[in-house]
């Protein structure tokens, strides 16, 4: 009876992104921003190859206004393929409604595109990381995203098939338990990295990477809640003219 | 319709966007996002489309706080 127009929803999820690219923004420079220069301050007291007047884009562009371009595409990319995902997933992972549809989705992103790949790559502060070996950690960081994200669906698929044997709550163990077994033998048999210099200060290193850790699960948050919020108000027939207005206000 | 895995008794009362209607949007603007993601995360660092430092240096700081390997 609601056919769903998927240009409605991508509006929406792009619209969701932005909101939740601004949010994680502030969170970034706010959170992050202070440990991005101390940790640029140690780099430039060891070696002196960073430093100079030949800068390209000075500091207080990459904090402000690189920052801002960074975050907010990408919460704009990511808010547009996840609404993509959800086009996919309403109506067809379970008697989800838009809401809950929108916080599986934002949470699984979340797991899978950064928390699975960030504890076996996570991610560094500048003057930590080896230039020579970039290329290989971007690959693997890239692969790591990708088998996570791919695994994933098929414990979804594979969690949906058991189910009617299984119920559902034992269907869903099993596939998180094989989830977890196949991400735990990538993380075994994958290179690892350990490229932190002597001289870094474990506290620094430790606040860098939960400042990472929470501009994505603000950005992600964000997203489940927005989006959840607008396609429910698109899609729920209960919500009474909610669906022509929401179109012209948004579209 | 014939979708089993839809309860009729939901109370989404949801029905799903057939894989057709849906793969044209899904191809172009998925290539879309991910060429975007693909210039915040990773141009210029590991591989580089564009010569130059620019588009690294301008993103720098998001992509060491969004968590990709930056140099």
């Amino acid at each position: 009876m609601n056919s769903i127009s998927v240009r409605a929803l991508l509006v929406r999820g792009m619209l969701a992104g932005l909101i939740a690219g601004a949010l994680a923004l502030a969170v970034a420079y706010f959170l992050g921003e202070s440990q991005v220069d101390a940790a640029i301050a140690l780099e430039e007291a060891h070696s002196h190859d960073h430093g100079g007047g030949e800068e390209l884009v000075s500091r207080t562009m990459q904090a402000t206004g690189g920052l801002a371009t960074g975050v907010l595409v990408f919460g704009v990319a990511a808010g547009g393929i996840a609404a993509l995902v959800s086009c996919y997933a309403l109506g067809r992972i379970g008697d989800f409604g838009p809401r809950a549809t929108a916080s599986l989705i934002a949470g699984a992103a979340l797991l899978t595109v950064y928390v699975v790949p960030f504890l076996k790559y996570p991610a560094n502060p500048p003057a930590v990381g080896n230039p020579d070996t970039i290329g290989k950690r971007t690959a693997l960081f890239f692969l790591m995203v990708a088998l996570s994200v791919l695994l994933a669906v098929a414990a979804v698929i594979i969690g949906k098939r058991l189910a009617p044997r299984l119920g559902n709550w034992n269907a869903s163990i099993a596939a998180a338990a094989g989830f977890i077994l196949l991400i735990g033998l990538a993380y075994a048999f994958l290179p690892s990295f350990d490229e932190v210099g002597k001289g870094f200060p474990a506290g620094l290193l430790w606040e860098f990477r939960l400042s990472t850790l929470a501009v994505q699960a603000t950005l992600w948050s964000t997203f489940g809640i927005v989006f959840g919020y607008l396609t429910e108000r698109l899609l729920t027939p209960g919500a009474p003219a909610a669906t022509t207005r929401t179109a012209s206000a948004v579209g | 319709m014939a979708q089993s895995a839809v309860p009729a008794t939901g109370t989404s009362g949801i029905t799903p966007i057939s894989a057709k209607a849906l793969a044209p949007w899904a191809v172009f603007f998925g290539i879309l996002m991910l060429v975007l993601l693909y210039f915040v995360g990773a141009e210029q660092g590991a591989t580089a489309l564009i010569s130059g430092e620019g588009v690294h240096e301008w993103v720098h700081d998001g992509r060491h706080l969004l968590g990709f390997p930056c140099h």
